[in-house]
């Protein structure tokens, strides 16, 4: 069955054993003279019965289908004749595709050797044997917990207690999985990143110039070994991050202080919220915006001017990306603002001054921390934003402050690098993985100081 | 006297640049917000312009005659003459026949106005009528590409126009007889992606995108519900707790891009899944939308009074009886307005997405859970990379519908909130 199906069968049980339990919790109940006699009311012996079901069999179809693929690739290797073993992941990978697809039908038997016409049959037998097992494990895990929760019921249990407690127990394991997110996230990414720097030297990643990873696609090529220097990749995202931020502070800040101060309610209401769509449009419309429109409107007028730009420049990908953020700027400084309190205002106010001088010499210092906080916020996502630098930015490595010239950022590497064909063996993969680890810890870090400064800030007048 | 009133003179003068000042202060605000809502109208006028040419398409209204000794054919019931029969050969007559100045020499140049799926469709339509054989019937067709691109952009010095001066002219006097016709592009909403634009749609993507959906809410919004409850209601204050939350808020911070590493790297490598189908996409978006449906909860958890809980406990309702029958429900508005923020964020995310192989051509459109697919985002990514500038009013539209989706998602999550919220 397919693990969809069962899930559902799963769950169809479960509501059986619910049902049982509820009935025999009422039978027990009669002879002592009603329900009012048990210990708990007849929907949680119920639901005591439906979670003893539940629970062990979905687990065990959980972890059925998360390992059964990996486990049936080992097996289905471990089987062909010695010769034919591969010698490096990279090509059992290849050779399992070739497998599978002749399993699935997609490559004709005749056009590769017996072995692997043999290890396609055999790995068609494994699915089907393994899909029966698990099948058969979980129905009959389900259908055994179940019988063994109905069985103890029983007028002195509270099974309300217990039941309670389960809940507690999954809403616990519900929250945890955030530290399993972060966790899975470090360790795929560090793990990957360590065999990358087994094979490329720290020094020429960290302070190489050059990057072009894409040269070492075979070991017998000219220039085998590819260079991976990470600084031209920095400095690109760094000079379209700046970019980026040279649009949004000032326009996102001038609006939030229009906003907050100036602005009448009904104009409020009206620019907020269009200001706010701004950041619901997905990033790949943006980069479509970018790429089809702005960066060709750039280049020509560059042209027109008699300067030389590339039709995918630093300034397009940049320019939008300031656009996008503008309102991650304006809510955020928006908060910020309107948390200093009136009686700053009002002091300033009665003093004389205008509210223009009351905004640059009371309220923007006052709120100046919490401000940098949210942008500093906004840099990280502009670090991170990829599809309008992959659909905008380009993709050659140039090391140049040129806003017009073409450069090329972290994420549009990662991206590059693990789109196609994949080998995960190559110092070409792994590459992105430490490209990846680059990013997070760089992102980490300025989300923790920004969130550090805002809530520091906040703090002052509460 | 005299300092007194060179006094107010300067106090004048210095308020009349003070009120100078403060005037372009303001000016400075209109003018960024007017500088941020300028970019907006431009984005829509800029893809609807682009892109609402991708709701038309061209067709070519003909008689043609279905003869079966033309087509070699003269059982329209049996599947085996019917594989081998010509079905070109009566549209391209027909199509002589409409254009008076053509003649059976320059077959070859009106042949390129048909579309290549136009015989597809006459062979479809035969098979489902065996009785036409040998009749007249007035049928209407793609026409080719190049053509669909001239009809829409004629004069256009964007698109480059593929079709002869000779066959310019055909276009035109077909156009004015009513033969080529532009339009409503229901092929857009009924087919997968194709390598020709004018077959190209976005029927697969839609429902790669509503599958990948289905698997993101039913995934995220309980799992999201249940640890905003234990984090707000049961977590006991200690450091498990704080950790957990402080992760929570870091992960919402994480470029996307990082998720898609994630499933690349547990799901597909470490699990063995398949690549580019909407589970494992699901799965990553689910990680991804957690943070958000988790802080969004626990704001709504938080904002109902402690007298419910107080009253509920009073009369001896336990703990967990006072959160599932009287804080949920209460709190269950402003669940559902967060999750449907963090799902119309989902909807539009693209990379991590490239990242698990959801990039392929897929023209099928899927149906299960398990079988390769693209979503909207992608399919618009693919097409903007297209060298063919046909595809790029098809991305256009695909953008316009996807937006809709977008703005009518966040318009119910606004109407809820306005709408389904309490104040106590």
């Amino acid at each position: 069955m397919q693990p969809a199906n069962l899930l559902l069968l799963t769950l169809v049980l479960a509501v059986v054993a619910y049902g049982l339990g509820y009935a025999r919790s009422r039978a027990l109940a009669m002879p002592l003279g009603g329900i009012r006699h048990l210990k708990s009311l007849p929907f949680y012996y119920g639901a005591r019965a439906a979670l003893w079901c539940g629970i062990p069999a979905l687990i065990v179809l959980a972890l059925w289908a998360a390992f059964q693929g990996k486990v049936i690739q080992v097996l289905v290797i471990g089987s062909l004749p010695p010769e034919m073993i591969p010698a490096d992941e990279g090509s059992a990978s290849l050779l399992l595709s070739k497998i599978s697809n002749v399993a699935s039908g997609a490559l004709p038997p005749g056009f590769v050797e017996a072995p692997i016409v043999e290890a396609a049959e055999r790995l068609k037998a494994l699915r089907g044997q393994s899909r029966m097992l698990m099948t058969a494990l979980v129905i009959s895990v389900a259908v055994l917990a179940g019988f063994l929760g109905w069985l103890r019921i029983r007028p002195r249990i509270n099974a309300r207690e217990q039941v309670e407690s389960i809940l507690k127990w999954l809403f616990f394991a519900c929250a945890a999985l955030a530290i399993l997110t972060t966790l899975g996230i470090i360790f795929s990414v560090a793990f990957e990143t360590f065999r990358f720097f087994e094979k490329i030297s720290f020094v020429e990643f960290f302070f190489g110039t050059s990057w072009s990873p894409q040269t070492a696609l075979r070991a017998d090529q000219v220039a085998a070994e590819g260079a991976f220097g990470m600084i031209p990749l920095f400095t690109g995202t760094l000079l379209i991050s700046a970019i980026a931020m040279l649009v949004a502070v000032p326009v996102g800040l001038l609006s939030a202080i229009y906003l907050s101060e100036y602005a009448n309610k009904r104009v409020r209401s009206i620019v907020k919220p269009l200001l706010e769509m701004l950041a619901g449009i997905p990033t790949v419309v943006y980069g479509f915006f970018a790429a089809l429109t702005v960066a060709p409107f750039i280049s020509d007028l560059a042209a027109s001017l008699g300067i030389e730009a590339s039709s995918q420049s630093a300034l397009a990908a940049g320019g939008v990306m300031g656009i996008m953020i503008i309102p991650f700027v304006s809510s955020l400084s928006d908060d910020v603002i309107n948390a200093v309190p009136q009686s700053l205002r009002d002091g300033s106010l009665a003093l004389g001054a205008t509210q223009s001088e009351t905004m640059k010499k009371v309220i923007f210092p006052a709120a100046l921390p919490g401000i940098m906080g949210g942008i500093l916020l906004a840099v990280s996502r502009a670090i991170g934003e990829t599809m309008i630098v992959v659909m905008a930015a380009g993709l050659a490595a140039n090391l140049t402050a040129n806003p017009l010239e073409t450069v090329t950022t972290v994420t549009v590497q990662i991206v590059t690098l693990l789109t196609g064909d994949q080998e995960f063996d190559s110092a070409k993969t792994l590459a992105a993985f430490a490209l990846g680890a680059m990013l997070f810890l760089a992102t980490l870090l300025l989300n923790v100081i920004a969130l550090k400064i805002v809530r520091k800030y906040r703090e002052q007048y509460d | 006297m005299t300092d007194q009133r060179s006094q107010a003179e300067i106090v004048r003068q210095s308020l009349k640049r003070r009120y100078r000042k403060e005037r372009r202060f303001r000016a400075y605000g209109i003018a960024a917000i007017a500088v941020a809502l300028a970019a907006l109208m431009i984005l829509f006028a800029d893809i609807i312009g682009k892109g609402y040419t991708g709701f038309m398409k061209t067709t070519l209204t003909m008689e043609v005659q279905i003869d079966g000794e033309m087509m070699y054919l003269d059982d329209a019931t049996d599947e085996r003459q019917l594989k081998m029969a010509d079905f070109v050969e009566p549209l391209v007559q027909a199509l002589i026949r409409e254009i008076p100045s053509a003649t059976e020499a320059d077959r070859d140049a009106v042949r390129d106005l048909i579309n290549p799926y136009a015989s597809v469709t006459l062979r479809d339509r035969l098979k489902e009528n065996p009785e036409w054989l040998n009749t007249t019937r007035t049928m209407t067709f793609l026409a080719h590409t190049d053509v669909d691109v001239y009809a829409k952009h004629a004069g256009d010095e964007a698109y480059s126009i593929k079709l002869s001066e000779q066959q310019q002219a055909w276009v035109d006097q077909l156009q004015e007889d009513g033969v080529v016709e532009t339009s409503f592009n229901d092929v857009f909403f009924q087919n997968g992606d194709s390598r020709d634009p004018s077959k190209a749609g976005i029927l697969g993507a839609v429902v790669g995108s509503l599958l990948t959906m289905f698997v993101t809410l039913i995934l995220s919004f309980p799992i999201g519900v249940a640890a905003a409850i234990y984090l707000e209601e049961f977590a006991p204050q200690n450091k498990l707790t704080d950790f957990i939350e402080v992760n929570i808020n870091n992960l919402a911070a994480v470029p996307s891009i990082i998720f898609g590493l994630l499933g690349l790297a547990v799901f597909i490598n470490l699990f063995g899944m398949p690549r580019s189908v909407p589970v494992v996409g699901g799965l990553v978006l689910t990680l991804m939308t957690l943070p958000t449906i988790i802080i969004s909860s626990r704001a709504a958890i938080k904002s109902v009074p402690p007298s419910i809980r107080e009253a509920a406990e009073g009369i001896g309702a336990s703990k967990m009886q006072v959160v599932l029958h009287h804080v949920l429900p209460l709190a269950m508005p402003g669940m559902l307005t967060g999750s449907i923020i963090g799902m119309a964020q989902a909807l539009g995310e693209t990379a991590p997405l490239l990242l698990i192989g959801m990039v392929a051509f897929i023209v099928d459109v899927p149906d299960g859970f398990f079988d390769s697919a693209t979503v909207l985002p992608v399919q618009v990514f693919l097409w903007a990379g297209s060298p063919e500038l046909a595809f790029i009013e098809r991305a256009s539209a695909a953008i316009m519908v996807l937006l809709t989706f977008l703005i009518s998602m966040n318009a119910l999550a606004i109407w809820m909130r306005k709408r389904l919220e309490r104040r106590w």
